[in-house]
């Protein structure tokens, strides 16, 4: 093993012992926002994969999150399956919906890639709508209390939640530090670095990039399916452009390319909103002012800008 | 903040009429002393927050900013009528973008950091559904004004209550007798294809086949459309009603165009006012909706039989004779919808003066004690009208309103009974944990 490497090993063990022990010290309120920031920074984590490190600028990922959610939600409450395997249902769903897509927007690049993944998630969501009778639409459904349980343990408290959330975090972290460190990962940045010279090196790119978009869409699935049966709620706002933006923002924010910067950059935007939210009501203002700036002086993201500066082997 | 010492109880009984002297006393001043002075006889003078989730921004904000003013308004007279159960009624407000995700975190928010003792005041469905889980995990009392089924079709919790405003289910029923007897029996419907269309599509094509009409065509508009021209052939012949409910910023485009689809040869046409609350029936373009009918919660202009309770309502609020503000004429209200926050408030007052609230401790024996109400009578709580409210569904039912557009002012020409509103029970909440 590597300095570089036990480094890394320690930085990221660290990172997820320090999310463990905010369980038992964080105030309700914080407690309740970090595990649902650690889901939806899975999610930024998936973002990540394709954008980050393969250098696929996707606005279709909400079609990804929405198919995990209601892929979960849809077995739970059409089909009377357990949590668990509704979960399983959401994940394999939402990677399948990833393949196929990615099969198809990946006959295109560039600015075409991003239109066509963007009209794909919107034919995704007016798809939700569209079946109304089942998904009640733009309303969306209540998972029940009854059905949000894995083997006994009751998803609602905010314990088994925190600790559900954990572990699906836990899940896309150590996911992605394994493929970014894999020969796999290496040859996806040597895609993003230089597509071409990749392809005359032999390797099968668009083979390479159709593994990142179903690698993607399985995380941004599963955190989809997760934060469905762990808030209760599914419903089709989350299938809306609004949160195929979302992902590019934190990622930009906490700094593309990085594994850490997903969750650096959810858990900014999150407190960025509920903390100016608090000060006035043209919090969007402040927040707009802030990446601004953020733009201006951290153009690589937070965690991107720390290891231009100090950290250079943060992966 | 300065807590007062519990007074200790002694051992004679006061007579009826000491009391009932006592209160008028007592009454009389409260009302003379200082705003601080007044809740100082309260076990404690700590204010009673109530977190109001608000659409300040996103698609519901020009009915947040209506149901901020009627909720601002229905708590200063709280506040000045003594407070509930001798305390300060404080509105947290927090806007939720009117968004469902943010609208969970912020019903978290009045929960865990406010310490609000309720949450309240959510129009927009898909916010309530997405927060009520929520609220039910943190057993915090939601009181939604959102008309939505949703309360009492049973998909929430024992929770979430809809005590101010009647859902679309009733209202919809309601206006069928009409429709059929005044208007005709042969309807062709045009709404959003999306829940709240399809809310109007099911509950109104089954209550007009109850009164021995048909619906000849359903038009679904989908929610993205910008023009709507090419729809308007689909319309049948025979048509003798159309029935329209569009929402968004394109339902101007929809009735100047279908105006001139139509020309002055139309069919008669009733719609829900919900397309166009907070804009002025004057504008340019709705010179064509003149002779039409609307569904309206609550008339929005003042009506020449108008209730004293209406016009203090109105004063209160700070809204003019034509539904407008005071200080804007162009500001048109929402006031078919805003009343609800008025009225729950007035509920919540009520339900925790009967469960003598002191805290959360007390939160369940507050739901208890709504849903042990029945009959709202007519009066400055409830200045929309009389009410019924069901406990068991954790939803009320109210008059309904149909107004006819005669230049370019919306007068009232039909109200339905409470009674027709009503439907079988389709939950009961009761029957789940507190």
């Amino acid at each position: 093993m590597t300095a570089d490497m036990r480094k890394s090993l320690l930085l990221h063990g660290g990172v997820l012992l320090g999310l463990l022990a905010l369980q038992y010290v964080l105030p309700a309120y914080h407690h309740g926002n970090l595990a649902r920031v650690m889901v939806l920074a899975s999610y930024a984590m998936g973002y990540n994969l394709l954008f980050g490190y393969t250098g696929l600028l996707s606005l279709g990922h909400a079609l990804f999150f929405a198919a995990g959610l209601y892929g979960t939600g849809l077995a739970i409450s059409q089909f009377g399956v357990s949590a668990g395997v509704a979960l399983a249902v959401g994940v394999l769903f939402g990677t399948l919906v990833g393949i196929v897509i990615g099969a198809l927007a990946l006959r295109t690049e560039g600015v075409a890639f991003m239109i066509v993944t963007l009209m794909f998630a919107q034919a995704g969501y007016l798809t939700i709508l569209y079946f109304g009778q089942y998904t009640r639409g733009d309303e969306g459904f209540v998972i029940a209390l009854a059905d949000r349980n894995i083997s006994g343990w009751d998803l609602s408290d905010p314990s088994v939640r925190y600790f559900a959330a954990f572990i699906v975090f836990s899940a896309a972290l150590l996911m992605c530090l394994t493929v970014v460190k894999s020969r796999f990962g290496k040859v996806l940045i040597a895609i993003r670095e230089n597509e071409e010279r990749a392809r005359m090196l032999g390797y099968n790119v668009d083979r390479f990039k159709l593994a990142a978009i179903g690698l993607s869409a399985s995380l941004a699935a599963l955190s989809g399916a997760a934060y469905g049966v762990l808030f209760g709620y599914v419903g089709a706002s989350f299938a809306s452009v609004q949160y195929s933006i979302l992902p590019l923002l934190w990622v930009l924010l906490g700094g593309a390319g990085t594994v850490l910067g997903p969750l650096v950059g959810t858990l900014f935007m999150f407190y960025l909103i509920d903390l100016s939210s608090g000060i006035t009501t043209a919090y969007m203002l402040i927040a707009g002012v802030v990446l601004v700036f953020l733009t201006l002086f951290a153009p690589q993201g937070l965690m991107g800008e720390l290891r231009r500066r100090a950290i250079r082997w943060l992966p | 903040m300065t807590k007062s010492k519990a007074v200790p109880v002694t051992g004679t009984q006061p007579t009826r009429r000491d009391a009932l002297k006592t209160l008028a006393l007592g009454g009389g001043a409260a009302a003379a002393m200082p705003l601080w002075a007044r809740y100082a006889g309260a076990q404690t003078s700590e204010p009673i927050k109530v977190g109001f989730q608000v659409h300040r921004t996103g698609i519901g904000a020009a009915y947040g900013r209506w149901y901020d003013r009627t909720t601002s308004a229905a708590a200063a007279l709280i506040n000045e009528q003594g407070g509930i159960n001798g305390r300060p009624l404080k509105i947290v407000a927090e806007d939720d973008g009117t968004d469902p995700k943010r609208g969970a975190e912020v019903v978290e928010k009045f929960a865990t950091q406010h310490n609000c003792d309720i949450g309240f005041g959510t129009l927009f469905s898909h916010v309530v559904i997405g927060s009520a889980p929520r609220a039910g995990e943190l057993k915090l009392p939601y009181f939604v004004v959102s008309e939505g089924h949703h309360v009492a079709s049973g998909m929430l919790n024992r929770y979430t209550l809809q005590p101010g405003i009647t859902d679309v289910k009733s209202q919809v029923q309601a206006m069928a007798p009409f429709v059929a007897d005044n208007l005709g029996k042969k309807v062709t419907m045009i709404f959003p294809d999306f829940a709240f269309g399809h809310d109007h599509r099911d509950y109104f094509t089954a209550a007009i086949e109850a009164q021995g009409g048909e619906v000849l065509e359903h038009i679904a508009i989908p929610p993205t459309e910008t023009s709507f021209t090419k729809y308007f052939p689909k319309i049948p012949r025979d048509t003798e009603v159309i029935y329209h409910v569009m929402v968004g910023p394109a339902v101007l485009t929809f009735v100047k165009e279908l105006g001139e689809f139509f020309g002055p040869q139309r069919p008669e046409m009733f719609g829900f006012i919900d397309s166009l609350e907070a804009v002025d029936i004057g504008s340019p373009g709705l010179e064509f909706l003149d002779g039409t009918y609307f569904w309206e919660g609550n008339p929005r202009y003042a009506q020449e039989d108008q209730s004293e309770y209406d016009a203090f309502f109105r004063e209160r609020v700070g809204v003019d004779a034509n539904g407008a503000s005071v200080s804007d004429p162009k500001d048109v209200s929402t006031y078919a919808h805003m009343f609800g926050c008025w009225e729950t408030l007035h509920v919540v007052k009520a339900g925790m003066e009967s469960a003598g609230y002191r805290g959360p401790q007390d939160r369940a024996a507050l739901i208890e004690a709504v849903e042990a109400m029945t009959d709202m009578p007519h009066s400055n709580a409830h200045p929309q009208g009389a009410k019924i409210f069901n406990g068991k569904t954790h939803q009320v039912f109210g008059h309904q309103y149909i107004t006819k557009v005669v230049d370019g002012k919306l007068l009232l020409v039909h109200t339905t009974s409470i009674e027709d509103t009503f439907y079988p029970d389709e939950a009961d909440y009761t029957t789940q944990a507190l």
